[in-house]
C-alpha cells in the first residue's frame, strides 16, 4: 500500500483492521436510534441554557468537551472539528474522510463502497447515505454544508449548538413581543 | 435561441445578458450547441513553446481546452500559469482548482487572477487524494470541498465578496463548472449529489470517462426525471485507450475510473488496439451525443492529445458547425496593452537616481 500523510484517527494502517471500523459502521446501523437520542440529548442541553449561562458557556466548555470526545470519539471516531453534522450525515462523521469532504462521495469510491485513499476503509459517504435513508430527517444530507471553520477546532459542538438555538429561541419569542 | 452574430476576431466578446460569463463555451452551450471540450496534458516544463505546441492540436476543434490542476495528484505546471498563457494567444481555457492543493485563501486569489488574465472558466473540483500521485508525502489540504468551492466562487462573482466578506471591486465574471462520477457508487446518491451540485452553482459539469452506455443511461434517466439536464449543461467524458494493458492499469490505479470487461475483452481481441481503442471513444461519442440531457462531449486523450481532432472530425458530432477558432478574450486587450508600454519603455533604461527624484517630486 502507498504511503500517505493521512492516517484515520490516530491508528497507523499496520495496526488497523476491518474490526477498527465496526463500531463506527454499528453507528451507521443505528443511525435512527441515535438521532432520537441526540434530539432528546440536544432538548435536555437546551433546558440547561440558564445554567450554562449561570456556568458560563466558557467554563463548563472543558468538561463538556471531555464527556463529548469520549462518546463520540467511541462512537463515531470523532474528530472534534467543533461543528458536528453527524445528525445530516447519517451518522456517519464525514471528517474521517481523507479529503474531509462534507458534502458526499468524491469521484473516486472504489466499486466495492471502499475508500480510494484507504482501501480496506468503507467509504464514510457511501456509509453516510446508507445511514441518512433509516433517518426521518435523513433528506438533510441533501442540504450544501458550508466550509469548515478550522478556527472552531477541538470546542465542544454540542454547547455551540445549544448556544446557537437557545438564541434563535430568544430572537423568536424578542419577534413575538 | 439563436447563435450569436458573427463579430470582428480581434475585439473582446460583448457581454450577453443573462450570461455571467464573456466565455466561448457559455455562448456555444447557451445557442443549444453541442460542445466540445478537451484536456490539455500539462508539461513538466517552465517553457511556454511547450503549452503552446499543445494547445495547437485542438486548434479549431474544440470549444474549452481543461488546464488540469495536478490531475492524479502529479506535479505539472499549474493551471493558473497555463491559462495566463494561453489567454494571451486566444485560447478559451476551462481552469481546473483542485481542493487538495490550495487552502481557501489561495483559492479566492488564483481565481481573481486568473479571471484577469482573461480567464472565463473555472472547474470546481475536489482533487485526488495525495496517495494517487507522485508525491504521496505530501500534506493533503482540503480546506474547502468542491461543493463549497463551487459556494465561494459564485459568492464573488455574484455578490463580489470574499468568503469573509470584504468586497472585491471588480468581481470575476466566469461560468462555474464541477465535476460528476456516474459510475461510482453509492449509485442512486450520484443524481442527488449532482442536483446539490446545482444548488451550489454549477452551470456545466463534466463527467468521469464513460465506458459503459448503460450505466451512464440509467444515470441520466434519474437526472432527467428530476429535472437536471435543464438546469446544468452535462458533458459527458470520452477518451481513446492506447491499449489492453494500459486499460487494466488506468481500472486498477487511477481512482474512480470504472471499464466493463467487455471493453478490456474487444480491446486484446483487436489487432491494432491503438486503433480499436479510437474506434470505441468514437462509438461512445456517437452514442453520447444522442441520449436525451446531454449538452456536450469532454474528449479527454491522455498522451494521445493528437487523436482528438480526428475522433471529433471522424465520429461527426458537430454535425458541420464550424469549430471556432481563437479569439481574443474580454479582458486580453488591458494585457496587450500593457505589454506594448513596456516595450515602449525598454528602449528607454531607467536611471535609479532619476526615478527616486522623480517620485520624490509627485510627493
Amino acid at each position: 500500500m502507498p504511503k500517505s500523510a493521512y492516517q484515520p484517527a490516530s491508528r497507523s494502517p499496520v495496526t488497523r483492521s476491518r474490526a477498527f471500523y465496526s463500531v463506527r459502521l454499528w453507528s451507521v446501523r443505528h443511525s435512527r436510534g441515535l438521532e432520537r437520542i441526540y434530539k432528546l440529548l440536544a432538548g435536555v442541553f437546551l433546558k440547561l441554557h440558564p445554567f450554562w449561562k449561570f456556568v458560563g458557556y466558557k467554563r463548563a466548555e472543558k468538561p463538556v468537551v471531555l464527556i463529548e470526545k469520549t462518546v463520540k470519539s467511541f462512537l463515531f471516531d470523532c474528530r472534534m472539528c467543533g461543528q458536528c453534522v453527524l445528525s445530516d450525515t447519517g451518522m456517519s462523521c464525514p471528517m474521517n474522510c481523507p479529503k474531509s469532504l462534507r458534502n458526499g462521495p468524491c469521484g473516486g469510491v472504489r466499486a466495492n463502497g471502499n475508500c480510494e485513499v484507504e482501501p480496506d476503509m468503507p467509504c464514510v459517504w457511501v456509509q453516510a447515505w446508507k445511514g441518512s435513508r433509516n433517518m426521518s430527517a435523513g433528506d438533510n444530507i441533501l442540504h450544501v454544508q458550508p466550509p469548515v471553520d478550522h478556527s472552531w477546532r477541538g470546542s465542544s459542538a454540542w454547547l455551540r449548538a445549544t448556544a446557537q438555538s437557545a438564541e434563535e429561541k430568544d430572537a423568536q419569542k424578542a419577534e413575538a413581543v | 435561441m439563436s447563435t450569436p452574430a458573427p463579430h470582428d476576431i480581434s475585439s473582446p466578446l460583448p457581454p450577453l445578458p443573462g450570461h455571467t460569463s464573456r466565455g466561448r463555451l457559455e455562448r456555444v452551450l447557451r445557442a443549444g450547441e453541442f460542445a466540445v471540450t478537451a484536456e490539455l496534458n500539462p508539461p513538466d516544463s517552465a517553457d511556454p513553446n511547450e503549452v503552446f505546441d499543445r494547445g495547437a492540436v485542438f486548434d479549431g476543434w474544440v470549444d474549452g481546452i481543461n488546464a488540469t490542476d495536478g490531475s492524479g495528484a502529479n506535479c505539472h505546471m499549474s493551471s493558473v500559469g497555463i491559462c495566463a498563457l494561453l489567454t494571451r494567444v486566444g485560447y478559451s481555457p476551462i481552469m481546473q482548482i483542485s481542493c487538495r492543493d490550495h487552502n481557501r485563501i489561495a483559492i479566492q486569489g488564483n481565481v481573481l487572477g486568473a479571471a484577469a488574465m482573461g480567464v472565463n472558466n473555472i472547474l470546481c473540483l475536489t482533487g485526488d487524494g495525495v496517495q494517487a500521485g507522485d508525491q504521496p508525502g505530501a500534506k493533503p489540504v482540503f480546506d474547502l470541498d468542491c461543493m463549497s468551492l463551487l459556494r465561494t466562487i459564485r459568492l464573488m462573482r455574484d455578490e463580489g465578496r470574499f468568503l469573509s466578506g470584504r468586497k472585491i471591486t471588480s468581481p470575476p465574471q466566469v461560468f462555474l463548472g464541477a465535476a460528476i462520477n456516474p459510475f461510482a457508487p453509492p449509485y442512486d446518491f450520484r443524481p442527488l449529489r449532482l442536483a446539490k451540485k446545482i444548488e451550489a452553482g454549477a452551470q456545466f459539469v463534466q463527467s468521469q470517462y464513460c465506458f459503459d452506455i448503460p450505466m451512464l443511461e440509467r444515470y441520466m434517466m434519474q437526472v432527467r426525471d428530476l429535472g437536471l439536464d435543464e438546469q446544468c449543461y452535462i458533458l459527458i467524458g470520452v477518451g481513446p485507450l492506447a491499449s489492453a494493458r494500459a486499460a487494466k492499469w488506468i481500472r486498477s490505479n487511477v481512482p474512480g475510473i470504472h471499464i466493463p470487461d467487455a471493453i478490456i475483452d474487444r480491446l486484446e481481441g483487436a489487432e491494432d488496439q491503438k486503433l480499436e481503442g479510437k474506434k470505441i471513444c468514437i462509438e461512445m461519442l456517437q452514442q453520447v451525443r444522442e441520449m436525451k440531457g446531454v449538452s456536450g462531449a469532454h474528449v479527454m486523450a491522455y498522451r494521445q492529445e493528437e487523436l482528438v481532432a480526428e475522433i471529433v472530425h471522424e465520429s461527426g458530432i458537430l454535425k458541420g458547425r464550424r469549430p471556432w477558432t481563437r479569439e481574443n478574450n474580454p479582458d486580453y486587450e488591458a494585457v496587450a496593452e500593457a505589454i506594448e508600454t513596456v516595450k515602449d519603455q525598454s528602449e528607454h533604461p531607467i536611471d535609479p537616481e532619476e526615478a527616486v527624484a522623480a517620485a520624490f517630486e509627485e510627493h
